[in-house]
């Protein structure tokens, strides 16, 4: 790690360089919405951005992969005459945290496979990211540590952590190097900014552990044999499918296309919109047929897609513990509790 | 919001024509199209079309035609949603939108020079039929052929007239079922199963193409096993709810495998212990 990557950013200067941010284009970063609730929203300054916030109730996936996205334009009334669109908007993310950075590298592995999708592609590139570092747990939900997500680990442009009177800064991309220039808010890191940093990542060494009394390297084969697990069956009772545990996933891609004509009756567009597996219709075939039919199958299948299925194709987990999952079930059913269920019956 | 063209689009449709339509049954119906630009479809055996109708939706459906056949291509629709209703309703020359081919269809390289035992359950016999044609148009390049062919009455039959021709060629074993007879039917009654034992085949050097409906899978696959047919040399094509055919939207994966993409068509060893599967 060069000194010549790190900046800083005094406190007094924050709600100067976000002001600033905000001018070059649209900035969105954590907003408190009350009882403990936070959304990524449009900012014009600083004391509008909540700096200490658990994980928002969407993760910024929402700007990389819209919940509502036209993907054709096409008037009817002259046969196939149809155009594939791209929508996007040049945005700046401010304040994502490690567990969301994961998030998003894990949909560019997505959508960069062949056959590649240059909607969510394109768009990606049109996103700047400032990461945001936790100095400590959000809460008692998070399980960051076990899936690799509690230290940064790339995905953004430029990296901010708190570390008192001023936020040290790394500096990723010629992106972030801009940003540096022209909000002329910072100052080179000196040798104890960067002694205060290091002091800050051993502390967290010893804080964030594996929540989950198990080695990450070890998760793929508990999975291998925990296909007919029970923990499944006691999901099957306590699922109500009602799909926001995807929803608020930051690693959750799945959708739905469908068609809708305006009123006209001859100008339509061709969307997509999230879809869950965990609704019942998801696998469903026109005939009728559903080859998830039990809510059990649909909640292994979203387990076995964040910790099994990934593993192989791109050697990585797809959960990155934020623990959104957990704080939105309405049946509470837990992440960490299922697979601490899994290690008790299968480990 | 910006919005502008995007050439690389994975939905970007092509625009294709229908040059005929029939009606095979009570709930199927057969088109022959051809693209708009003059192109070849290109697909291989067993591969399927993402079939749009603007402003209703768009499906996944079965090429039933041989590649051999340049200027045009075979779909068999049965209506059974809002998408195949109205395409029953379309006319020849009325145009369509298609996206693909798409999947892994039949490996003909490896089929080629070994005997073929091609099962056919219902509507199955779509995808075979691209399968079924290629072999015929390319006869001499395989070993011995049967055709089983099964459903459930007689009226379902599909490609009745083609199935007739096949019946009296010299260079394939046809055999079909029903399971129920009507007055006029005077062949075999029965689940297709029935006509497996009868087929005389030499087993390691035997290709099985299997289509059909999901519950007749795990029986068939029981005798095709029995009668010593590898594993390897089974292959299946599944069904399942599709979106997108780009191994993204999530609808069709059966574990970890995205039936547009890794398949349709699978050999049985490779899915045999996906308890999704069948």
């Amino acid at each position: 790690m060069e000194d010549i990557q790190y900046m800083i950013l005094k406190k007094e200067k924050f709600n100067d360089f976000i002001s600033k941010l905000s001018k070059m284009q649209k900035l969105a970063a954590p907003v408190s919405k009350g009882y403990n609730n936070f959304a990524f929203e449009e900012v014009t300054s600083g004391s509008e951005i909540a700096c200490k916030y658990i994980p928002t109730i969407l993760p910024p996936k929402k700007f990389f992969m819209p919940q509502r996205e036209t993907l054709l334009k096409f008037n009817i009334s002259k046969g196939v005459d149809a155009e594939a669109v791209l929508e996007y908007e040049p945005v700046t993310l401010f304040g994502v945290h490690t567990c969301d950075l994961a998030g998003i590298q894990c949909l560019n592995m997505v959508f960069s496979e062949r056959p590649k999708d240059y909607n969510y592609l394109t768009r990606k590139n049109k996103i700047t990211l400032i990461g945001l570092e936790c100095n400590d747990y959000c809460d008692e939900y998070a399980s960051c540590h076990l899936v690799n997500a509690s230290f940064p680990s790339g995905g953004y442009d430029l990296f901010f952590t708190d570390l008192g009177d001023y936020f040290i800064v790394h500096v990723n991309t010629q992106t972030g190097d801009e940003i540096i220039d022209a909000t002329e808010s910072f100052e080179k890191a000196e040798v104890l900014h960067m002694n205060d940093l290091k002091r800050l990542r051993d502390h967290k060494r010893k804080v964030f552990n594996n929540e989950v009394p198990i080695e990450g390297k070890h998760i793929p084969e508990l999975f291998d044999r925990s296909f007919r697990a029970r923990v499944w069956k006691d999901l099957n009772e306590r699922c109500l499918a009602c799909g926001n545990c995807t929803n608020v996933c930051p690693s959750c891609y799945c959708f739905d296309i469908r068609d809708e004509l305006d009123l006209s009756l001859k100008k339509g567009v061709r969307y997509r919109v999230w879809d869950s597996c965990q609704l019942e219709p998801f696998a469903r075939v026109a005939g009728g047929i559903n080859f998830r039919k039990e809510r059990s199958a649909r909640q292994r299948h979203r387990y076995y897609r964040k910790f099994r299925y990934p593993v192989d194709r791109f050697s990585r987990f797809f959960c990155t513990g934020c623990g959104r999952c957990t704080r939105t079930c309405m049946a509470r059913i837990s992440l960490k509790e299922t697979l601490n269920e899994l290690i008790k019956e299968r480990g | 919001m910006e919005k502008v063209a995007l050439k690389d689009s994975s939905y970007r449709l092509k625009k294709a024509k229908i040059l005929q339509k029939k009606k095979l049954t009570a709930n199927e119906k057969f088109f022959e199209i051809a693209l708009r630009d003059g192109s070849s479809l290109d697909h291989e055996p067993g591969q399927f079309l993402m079939v749009s109708l603007l402003g209703i939706g768009e499906v996944p459906i079965s090429i039933c035609s041989s590649p051999a056949k340049r200027d045009s291509f075979d779909l068999c629709v049965r209506a059974v949603g809002k998408v195949t209703r109205s395409l029953h309703k379309l006319k020849a020359g009325d145009e369509i939108g298609i996206r693909g081919p798409y999947g892994e269809g039949f490996p003909i390289r490896i089929l080629e020079g070994n005997d073929l035992l091609i099962i056919a359950g219902g509507l199955g016999i779509a995808p075979l039929r691209s399968l079924i044609t290629y072999v015929l148009d390319n006869r001499r390049d395989f070993g011995k052929v049967h055709i089983l062919f099964g459903c459930k009455e007689p009226k379902e039959m599909l490609f009745s007239d083609e199935l007739e021709d096949w019946n009296k060629r010299t260079d394939l074993h046809y055999a079909c079922t029903v399971d129920r007879a009507d007055p006029d039917w005077a062949g075999n009654v029965g689940v297709i199963t029935t006509l497996i034992p009868g087929v005389d085949i030499e087993p390691v050097r035997t290709f099985a193409a299997v289509v059909g409906p999901p519950i007749m899978y795990n029986f068939v696959i029981k005798e095709l096993l029995a009668k010593g047919i590898p594993e390897r040399q089974i292959l299946l094509s599944f069904e399942r709810n599709m979106k997108c055919g780009n191994g993204k939207c999530g609808h069709c994966q059966i574990q970890n495998l995205y039936v547009c993409q890794d398949g349709p068509v699978f050999n049985y060893e490779r899915i045999k212990n996906l308890s999704e599967a069948f």
